[in-house]
């Protein structure tokens, strides 16, 4: 390299802090407006239903100043599902993030590491065999989510656990776990059968404070945890080589942000069942957002938080009577604007 | 600058062969390794047709193909249940491995299953539809729904691709994809969800499985598996090239957009035929490339055959297996699959050193 003076390369510095300012505008300016857009949805969804509440009343009551009618409709009846909701969203967001980054794979998401379908068929299981509901089959989710986890991780270990070895092992387990849950399917009967599909497509319905508080603890737990691995997971993003020629230890690094991500995952899961694509479409559309080379993960959780809750708006009253699951409207919410984004895209990264 | 061929030989097919291993052994060995695929299948697809819940005797088995005899029924079940059900295993099992090994090769993707273009969502939300408007529930219905489905599904997800100045990327691809599965997984759990009729069919279709599937199914699919195979077994140097990267491929005289447009359309003639005639059956698609691959080294000339080869296998002797372990009854191929496959899978995965996409 020819030699450089004092003065270019303190002009150079420069130029680099001054791209950095403007990025970090941006993404700040993107996480006010998504937190924004999600407290309007939020509010949105607990001013609708069967006696409509204005939405500044609706606020007022959040902040204590409601009359006694208002309060019971908003905080006892509606706003643990609406918080369910966004928590969720956040869970999922930032578990997509995690692991579209380890795997340095787009189309990497929870699933993958067999969360997902190890949650869904011990929970399956726990419907059609056992005949059992409500929090015994969260219970077994969660048992199944991690045991999977676990199992995929031991498995893929040799010396180590690199990101490719760990994708394949998910690809047979999660197979596997998808396949008995179809015997399931099949074996049981239509009526139990149907019950099992409403909690693998993920609903919010009847979502009471224990499911907040699950998931609160879990999200207040674990997201400080992972802002501050948040870098190791940036150098992770460059291919084991690389990250341990900077001197990351990769390992540990990878199992402790995995350990992360499976739980959000399983207990999001276990929360609202397997609510699709949240995880997928999240992390993509935050990075797009915010312009960012790595994950966003702010942006990833409330761009998660605001499809979840945008989801259950619509599943609640956009057909009229009928309630449907608010996984069966995720995919319709988040594919649109995934595509949009990739029509206008110009370059697309194969990072997460 | 070196020339081209020096910077295939640096990242190309040879890379990751053992050097100290001469060229031409290697080769004899990958044709050896074919030969066997092949007496393999042959012994499978015998076993497939000798096999099933109701015992006949070999010698029957063999002169029903010989001589056959209208009056006799085990030879009318040899002929019209057990030979198509078992050409349809052969056909399905062949177009699932190849369009495997094209969607991963063109997506560059280790996770591209075949139905990753939109193929098997398209073809689920046009048999659910089949089934909750027009009351359909005959597998001959399904077929033209299925392949309906699929072939519209794969069209929007290409042209989604390739919107946008630099056309269908890779990861353009796959994330549309994905994304466009997602939508009409919504759509279709969203009929389901409504109505217990149309769940109770289509939970049995959407399992995969190769029972009932007459000879009028076998040859409505036929001539595009067959059509599919040709394109496919033609595009190994394609597929060479595009997995060095668009830049590589392009400065190597490829035209990167038309080898890829190319490859969809083969892998929707192959993948949409197979899930018209068995129903979506992902693992055999997504896992056996990986397995050629670990067999064969990174050269798609090999990974093909050896796919086409590989998958009907598993297939057809998961369907064997499938037969025997639940009699009276019978389990879905698309259940053993997975069950038998996976577990061979991940061993595999954990002994070779991996080639990597």
């Amino acid at each position: 390299m020819a030699t450089v003076t004092p003065a270019q390369t303190a002009e150079r510095a420069q130029i680099v802090s001054r791209a950095r300012t403007v990025r970090r505008a941006r993404s700040l300016t993107v996480i006010g407006i998504l937190a924004l857009a999600v407290f309007a949805t939020f509010c949105v969804s607990l001013s609708l239903g069967d006696f409509k509440i204005p939405v500044i009343d609706v606020v007022k009551t959040l902040f204590g100043a409601g009359d006694r009618a208002t309060e019971f409709i908003v905080n006892r009846l509606r706003l643990p599902r609406a918080l369910t909701g966004v928590l969720v969203g956040v869970a999922l967001g930032m578990s997509g993030a995690i692991f579209q980054s380890i795997a340095r794979n787009p189309l990497a998401s929870p699933d993958i590491i067999g969360v997902t379908y190890g949650a869904s068929a011990f929970a399956v299981f726990a419907i059609v065999t056992l005949g059992l509901t409500g929090a015994a089959v969260s219970g077994l989710a969660i048992l199944g989510a991690l045991l999977t986890a676990f199992t995929m991780y031991v498995l893929a270990w040799r010396r180590g656990v690199s990101s490719y070895r760990l994708i394949l092992v998910g690809i047979g387990i999660g197979a596997m776990a998808t396949s008995v849950t179809s015997y399931l399917l099949t074996k049981a009967r239509v009526e139990i059968a149907q019950q099992a599909l409403i909690w693998l497509t993920g609903s919010l319905n009847g979502r009471d404070w224990t499911h907040v508080r699950s998931m609160a603890i879990t999200v207040a737990v674990l997201a400080p945890v992972l802002v501050y691995l948040v870098h190791r997971l940036r150098i992770l993003q460059l291919g084991d080589e690389t990250a341990y020629g900077l001197g990351l230890h990769v390992e540990g690094s990878r199992l402790g942000l995995i350990v992360i991500g499976v739980l959000l995952a399983a207990v999001a899961t276990a929360a609202a069942g397997p609510i699709g694509f949240v995880a997928f479409v999240a992390p993509p559309i935050a990075r797009w957002l915010s312009r960012s080379p790595g994950p966003a993960m702010v942006a990833s959780a409330l761009v998660g938080a605001l499809v979840v809750s945008l989801s259950d708006l619509i599943a609640q009253h956009a057909f009229g009577d009928t309630q449907l699951p608010v996984g069966v409207v995720t995919g319709v919410v988040g594919a649109p604007y995934l595509m949009f984004l990739l029509a206008r895209a110009n370059r697309v990264g194969s990072g997460g | 600058m070196p020339p081209p061929s020096a910077v295939v030989d640096s990242v190309g097919p040879d890379a990751t062969a053992t050097p100290s291993r001469p060229r031409r052994t290697r080769r004899s060995t990958l044709v050896l390794g074919l030969v066997g695929c092949v007496v393999l299948l042959v012994l499978v697809t015998l076993l497939s047709i000798a096999v099933g819940s109701k015992q006949i005797p070999l010698s029957t088995v063999i002169d029903a193909l010989r001589h056959y005899d209208d009056a006799n029924t085990d030879h009318v079940i040899i002929h019209s249940l057990r030979v198509p059900r078992t050409v349809i295993g052969l056909l399905v099992g062949a177009a699932l491995g190849l369009s495997g090994a094209l969607m991963q090769g063109v997506t560059r993707n280790p996770l591209a299953d075949p139905g990753i273009l939109g193929v098997n969502g398209g073809a689920a939300l046009f048999v659910v539809g089949g089934i909750y408007w027009f009351g359909l529930t005959s597998l001959t219905a399904y077929v033209w729904l299925a392949f309906l489905g699929a072939a519209a599904a794969s069209v929007a997800v290409y042209a989604l691709g390739s919107l946008g100045r630099e056309g269908a990327t890779p990861v353009k691809l796959a994330l549309a994809g994905a994304a466009m599965t997602a939508m009409l997984g919504s759509l279709t759990t969203a009929l389901l969800i409504g109505d217990v009729d149309t769940f109770d069919q289509f939970r049995f279709w959407s399992v995969g499985s190769l029972a009932g599937r007459g000879s009028d199914i076998a040859a409505q699919v036929a001539p595009f598996i067959l059509i599919g195979i040709v394109l496919a077994l033609v595009s190994g140097r394609l597929l060479n090239a595009l997995s060095l990267g668009d830049d590589v491929a392009r400065s190597l005289g490829q035209r990167v957009g038309l080898a890829r447009l190319f490859t969809a359309v083969t892998v929707v003639l192959l993948c949409g035929a197979a899930t018209a005639a068995a129903g979506p059956i992902g693992f055999v698609g997504l896992t056996i490339p990986h397995v050629a691959r670990l067999v064969t080294g990174p050269d798609y000339r090999w990974i093909l055959p050896y796919s086409m080869l590989l998958a009907p296998i598993l297939l057809l002797g998961s369907d064997v297996l499938g037969r025997i372990v639940a009699q009276p009854g019978e389990l879905q191929v698309g259940i053993v699959t997975a069950v038998i496959g996976a577990p061979f899978f991940i061993a595999l995965v954990r002994r070779r050193k991996l080639a990597d996409l």
